[in-house]
């Protein structure tokens, strides 16, 4: 036992002290500093704008009522990985997101809870009607239903599908983004009612058109040829 | 039959109801081994809590309570169906009671004093098909918002309803 001991601590204090002594920290120098001056963040704001800032942030509320709730879930796990887009951080406070993802039908009795919500929510906001029922009332087509939430709330981007594929909900994040990047918190003339753009399904096959979803859907036609 | 005694306990003690057992029918249009009584709803307090308190019948468990619409089916003479599904846990056998009721205004006196469980289930009936409950401590709607007028499980009401989800406010831009 003894002799066992003494001949670990003879080797730490040989060959074993030696090596660690090559990652010790040495003392900082001035060149590991990194300044940023105050004029060159007005510069960075100058050149890309605080919009730049905005798309690349969006805090999403997911308003998940249906199906499509489970496809806004795997959009923002790792396999679809919303962060990529910088919209992983869902917020379930109003007063803390500008990106509403209504997915799922929702009921006449609920739309005053999702027209609050709505209200809540600070400038910017933008809004999301991700899947058939919330854009049209899919299926659902009975007293209950609201036949579309943009019968009732200012809708920016339609997402079709049922449920819609995560590749689709992020082309509609990413006409969000186009939107915000393009316009920003000023409104345009649609803005009353929100933009309505519609998002084509994610293999997409037609390309006519040249609003802001329909590039998504060019984009995917060229890669497809 | 253990629901046979029972209702015999029944027949014996109301002598002056028409119980008409008989049982449920299956899809084929046999007869399968539950059985279901009538009771007029004038009796069907003093008919309940017998069922639940007597030594043969013991029904300690509401297990259900619906409502069928019977409007233009084939063979009845009434339009409502409340039906009340009882489960003893000391027999353990089954009974369902039916209670008929008519319009213009129907009404059944309510079984919340003596299930308790009735509370939420009376409340359904009352919001879907608009059967009215005697003695409900609280007979509001419980699945449909307030101000909506119809019943719309009542099989005269139109699947996309009468225009009720068009009269909400809109929310623009500008106004919120």
């Amino acid at each position: 036992m003894d002799v066992s001991r003494t001949s670990r601590k003879s080797g730490v204090a040989g060959g074993g002290r030696a090596a660690l002594c090559a990652h010790a920290p040495r003392p900082m120098s001035k060149d590991d500093v990194v300044l940023t001056r105050l004029d060159s963040l007005v510069n960075f704001f100058r050149r890309y704008g605080v919009n730049w800032c905005r798309k690349n942030s969006l805090w999403p509320l997911p308003f998940a009522t249906a199906c499509c709730g489970i496809e806004l879930m795997a959009t923002a796990a790792s396999r679809y990985d919303l962060a990529r887009f910088g919209a992983e951080v869902m917020r379930f406070s109003p007063r803390q997101a500008d990106l509403l993802i209504c997915a799922g039908r929702v009921a006449i009795k609920m739309m005053p809870v999702l027209q609050r919500i709505y209200k809540q929510m600070c400038e910017p906001k933008w809004v999301i009607s991700m899947g058939a029922c919330a854009s049209t009332g899919g299926v659902f087509d009975t007293y209950a239903v609201v036949q579309g939430i943009d019968q009732f709330m200012p809708v920016d981007v339609y997402v079709p599908g049922c449920p819609p594929r995560p590749e689709t909900l992020i082309e509609g994040v990413m006409a969000i983004q186009r939107i915000v990047e393009r316009d920003g918190v000023k409104g345009s003339g649609q803005r009353g009612r929100g933009y309505g753009i519609v998002i084509e399904p994610a293999p997409a096959i037609s390309g006519s058109g040249d609003s802001l979803a329909s590039k998504a859907a060019v984009r995917q036609d060229k890669r497809d040829k | 039959m253990a629901t046979q005694d029972a209702i015999n306990a029944l027949t014996e003690r109301f002598r002056d109801i028409t119980l008409d057992s008989s049982p449920l029918l299956r899809r084929g249009g046999e007869g399968s081994d539950q059985i279901f009584v009538r009771i007029p709803a004038d009796h069907l307090i003093e008919v309940m809590t017998f069922l639940r308190d007597d030594a043969r019948t013991r029904f300690e468990q509401l297990v259900d309570l619906t409502c069928v619409d019977y409007l233009q089916f084939p063979g009845t003479r009434d339009r409502y169906g409340v039906v009340y599904s009882l489960l003893s846990l000391t027999h353990g056998h089954r009974l369902w009671v039916k209670c008929f009721v008519n319009d213009p205004s129907p009404e059944v006196p309510s079984v919340v004093g003596i299930w308790k469980g009735a509370d939420w289930m009376e409340r359904e009936v009352y919001d879907m098909f608009g059967v009215r409950f005697t003695g409900h401590p609280d007979l509001r709607r419980i699945l449909t918002w307030e101000g909506f007028k119809a019943h719309p499980l009542r099989k005269d009401y139109p699947l996309r309803g009468q225009g009720e989800r068009e009269n909400y406010e809109t929310l623009t831009r500008e106004s919120s």
